[in-house]
């Protein structure tokens, strides 16, 4: 059960928005604007790029629910969201894509982490500023979510079927704010 | 140096945050939500307070100067109780309800699983309302955010602590919603 009261059944973030609409206004809308935004980055490779992350913080719900829209948005190559959570460094994603999930992965464990090393080796496949921006915001951003589903222990479900029709609505409406529940 | 071209000279998060705009906005509408505006039990020194402490944890210097002048702004204290609550909370004279929230904080930091329910039990014992614990745990979470913007883009920080306190009461008066990010 929740730490706090938020609304019965809804899972994860949904649930704390809902407690908490005028936090809530400001995430969904940096989620939206990060992961639907204009970037370089394919709306596919973010989700994955917010799923790994996820999955390094062992936060379920989010790993789950954004690993769901990852697959979405793949459409054909879809088995790449589950190649890259279970090793990405074997995985069948660019060498260029790798560098950045390998970014995300040092953010994951802190900022100073990240050294020139890891950004010359992303620079030498031919990352540019905004790849490197965007991809150090995602998994900052989500090294926030993940956080703040898990300290308040929110619900989350376990039937795999949930997460799919939950990353179809994200990868078709992207995110927008829920609405208490009337 | 950044370790990209962010196309301004700006210090800490503000370089960033002016390099893209749009996430820029929602990142200062959630900071004014949480520390600066007053529909609040909190006071915003506490929540400042959280966000310095969770930065130091962190090691993020930039963060935890600017927020640690802001809670000491608000405190109008020395610096040295800020310094003594990021070393260690339990020792100062802060009240046990935010010590307990502080606590919250910490395991935060660690990761969102570290937060038990006991240590939620007594957070609530001591006065903590669900809304109060909501924004701590929150956050936390945003700062183990902000921390990382800042310094996985590697921005600069001045070095000198005293910037930091001469521009809290700007900021303080100002807000972080539409902030202008070159003053």
């Amino acid at each position: 059960m929740a730490h706090i009261q938020v609304p019965e059944g809804i899972p994860g973030i949904r649930s704390l928005v809902m407690f908490r609409p005028e936090t809530g206004k400001p995430l969904y809308e940096l989620a939206q604007v990060l992961l639907r935004g204009e970037s370089p980055l394919s709306e596919a490779e973010r989700e994955l790029i917010a799923a790994y992350v996820s999955h390094l913080n062992n936060c379920t719900f989010c790993a789950s629910s954004h690993a769901a829209a990852a697959r979405c948005l793949y459409g054909n190559e879809k088995n790449t969201v589950d190649d890259v959570l279970k090793d990405m460094q074997q995985s069948n994603v660019s060498a260029k894509l790798k560098s950045l999930l390998n970014i995300a992965g040092k953010v994951q464990v802190l900022g100073r982490e990240v050294l020139p090393a890891d950004i010359e080796a992303a620079r030498k496949l031919g990352t540019v500023d905004r790849e490197i921006h965007d991809t150090v915001l995602i998994a900052a951003t989500f090294s926030m979510f993940n956080r703040y589903v898990d300290g308040l222990a929110s619900f989350t479900p376990k039937d795999p079927a949930v997460y799919e029709a939950m990353g179809k609505r994200m990868a078709e409406n992207g995110y927008v704010l829920p609405q208490p529940a009337k | 140096m950044a370790y990209i071209d962010l196309q301004n000279d700006l210090p800490g998060i503000r370089g960033p945050m002016a390099y893209s705009p749009e996430t820029g906005k929602a990142l200062n509408e959630l900071a004014e939500i949480l520390l600066h505006d007053d529909n609040n039990t909190l006071t915003r020194g506490e929540r400042e307070l959280i966000g310095a402490y969770v930065s130091s944890q962190n090691d993020c210097f930039f963060c935890q100067n600017v927020h640690g002048a802001m809670a000491q702004h608000y405190f109008e204290c020395e610096m040295q109780l800020i310094d003594d609550v990021k070393k260690n909370y339990q020792s100062t004279p802060i009240s046990n309800k935010l010590k307990a929230l502080l606590t919250i904080a910490g395991s935060v930091q660690k990761g969102g699983k570290f937060v038990t329910a006991d240590e939620v039990e007594l957070a609530k014992s001591l006065g903590a309302t669900g809304k109060e614990i909501h924004d701590t745990v929150l956050i936390a979470a945003a700062f183990c955010m902000f921390n990382r913007y800042v310094d996985g883009l590697n921005t600069w920080a001045p070095q000198d602590r005293e910037v930091y306190v001469e521009r809290a009461k700007m900021r303080a008066e100002d807000g972080y919603a539409n902030m202008n990010l070159n003053k």
